[in-house]
């Protein structure tokens, strides 16, 4: 094993116990914490493939804006914290199923491009920012364009909401 | 230094290490001067001595002595805490400002990681921090905790913003996120820095950092998260210990980390004032740590000059002062990069 498996078995191992814990918590509360160390460990992921705009882009958005967000939700929520989440089994078959085809088709994936190792680490490492710039100014401007005028109308859909509750 | 630490130690694994270790043994002296020197500046503009009897010299030793005394405190939780949060809410809020230190150049020859992302990666770590407030807050089971960790949450989300901005002028003009290559943008002479070229545009961008900076780390003027007569102490009221000493110590960590980011960005960073006078990696050294210092100091002058924000004040200088000021500046940089090319 080499220092690159070790790291990445190690942010998968953080990642995929993180994510149990979100979806198996009986808390609110909890899931929304371990929420921070699975975007941390997808994060960490990232750079392992050399992707690292992506992988601060992952962190500034998710921990620092999204995940603050849902901590906020859930702490205003008084009553949220305290409910007892319901987990039982419902529907057990249809579930079964539908489990069943997803892992399948999942698992013959994996089988047939497996190639009996952890892929090696790509060679010299490269900054992805300026690439990444230059096409979004380029041969993506369009959608990266379409992309920020939704966002300003949902941002603006959003303060108008706000705004005229507080007048009546 | 990562080149000459392999020649002599050939072991890379021990070199990352140590490099790691590096800003540490910078960040635990200087808080402890830190708090002292704060203790010392307050009390002389009060009018009064501060610390005289503990070490003899103007009571030099007494944080020394401070964090002694915590260390060896009992471990307390409250009972109504909630135990597994309580205990990891200090480390979050550590890792979060230790973290940062990674891409922060402290001289020509020393940065943590030399990443081409270095100022984006500061912005994007330095979320964990809240986080780790919030997690702090709402461990403690106790309304003042809950109501200051919100506030500084709410706070730092809301002046990222401007501080992200006011940064982006100059990563325009520069064309890249790396500290290192930002630094040496600005060598020569004083006016080559940041702060006086573009003028007066990049003036007021470094202007409007340094407000949101203290924000950031919820110094006074913006320091209503710790409101001592409406909030006790904070998200830190039931922290004791040892804990309360981690807490304590990624806030001063976190000061020189903006005030570092602020030197760096706007000042010059590692470069001498004077061309090639007193110019060099360990002069570099010697620069970078003063003038993150002198901005430290104008944070302590300002504690006890200003008096606090209401929230509602808070909020219209971040969102109607702030923000839209620094939008004008990105916006007449970028037509001035533009046309000047």
């Amino acid at each position: 094993m080499e220092l690159f498996d070790i790291a990445f078995f190690v942010f998968a191992f953080i990642t995929v116990v993180s994510a149990f814990i979100v979806v198996f918590s009986k808390s609110v509360i909890y899931s929304a914490f371990s929420l921070l160390f699975t975007f941390f460990g997808v994060a960490a992921l990232y750079v392992l493939l050399h992707a690292d705009f992506i992988a601060v882009t992952q962190v500034l958005i998710y921990v620092g804006g999204i995940l603050v967000l849902m901590l906020f939700g859930v702490m205003l929520t008084n009553k949220i914290v305290n409910v007892e989440l319901k987990t039982g089994t419902l529907h057990t078959i249809p579930a079964l199923l539908l489990v069943s085809v997803v892992a399948g088709t999942l698992g013959g994936l994996f089988y047939s491009t497996w190639k009996g190792d952890v892929a090696p680490p790509p060679p010299p490492f490269e900054s992805t920012t300026k690439t990444l710039g230059e096409m979004l100014m380029t041969s993506y401007l369009l959608p990266f364009e379409i992309a920020s005028v939704l966002l300003l109308v949902a941002l603006m859909g959003a303060a108008m909401f706000a705004r005229r509750r507080t007048k009546t | 230094m990562k080149e000459f630490l392999i020649d002599i130690l050939q072991n890379e694994i021990l070199v990352y290490v140590l490099m790691a270790a590096v800003p540490l043994v910078w960040i635990i002296p200087f808080a402890l001067f830190a708090v002292w020197w704060e203790r010392k500046i307050s009390a002389h503009m009060q009018d009064r001595l501060g610390p005289m009897r503990t070490g003899g010299w103007h009571g030099w030793a007494q944080t020394i002595a401070d964090i002694l005394k915590l260390i060896q405190k009992e471990d307390i939780i409250p009972a109504a805490a909630d135990r597994k949060l309580f205990n990891l809410a200090p480390y979050v809020v550590f890792v979060g400002s230790f973290a940062a230190y990674a891409a922060i150049p402290f001289s020509a020859a020393y940065v943590g990681s030399e990443i081409n992302i270095g100022l984006f990666y500061i912005l994007a770590v330095s979320s964990f921090v809240v986080v780790g407030l919030l997690m702090a807050g709402w461990a403690s089971n106790n309304k003042w905790s809950l109501f200051g960790a919100m506030r500084a949450a709410a706070q730092i989300v809301s002046y990222e913003i401007p501080v992200a901005l006011s940064l982006l002028a100059v990563v325009m003009i520069v064309g890249t996120f790396d500290l290192q290559e930002i630094n040496r943008a600005q060598s020569g002479y004083f006016w080559n820095w940041f702060v006086f070229q573009k003028f007066p545009l990049l003036f007021v961008a470094a202007t409007i950092y340094f407000v949101a900076s203290l924000a950031e780390v919820n110094r006074t003027p913006f320091d209503i998260p710790e409101a001592e007569s409406e909030l006790v102490a904070g998200y830190h009221t039931e922290y004791g210990g040892m804990k309360f000493a981690l807490l304590f110590l990624a806030e001063y960590a976190n000061m020189f980390a903006v005030s570092a980011i602020a030197a760096t960005v706007f000042f010059g960073g590692w470069n001498s004032p004077f061309g090639d006078f007193m110019s060099g990696p360990v002069w570099g050294l010697f620069w970078f740590i003063s003038k993150g210092m002198a901005f430290i100091f104008v944070h302590m002058w300002l504690r006890w000059t200003l008096p606090r924000l209401r929230v509602d004040q808070l909020m219209y200088v971040g969102w109607k002062v702030l923000i839209p000021f620094s939008f004008v500046i990105v916006l007449g940089v970028g037509f001035w990069v533009m046309l000047a090319r």
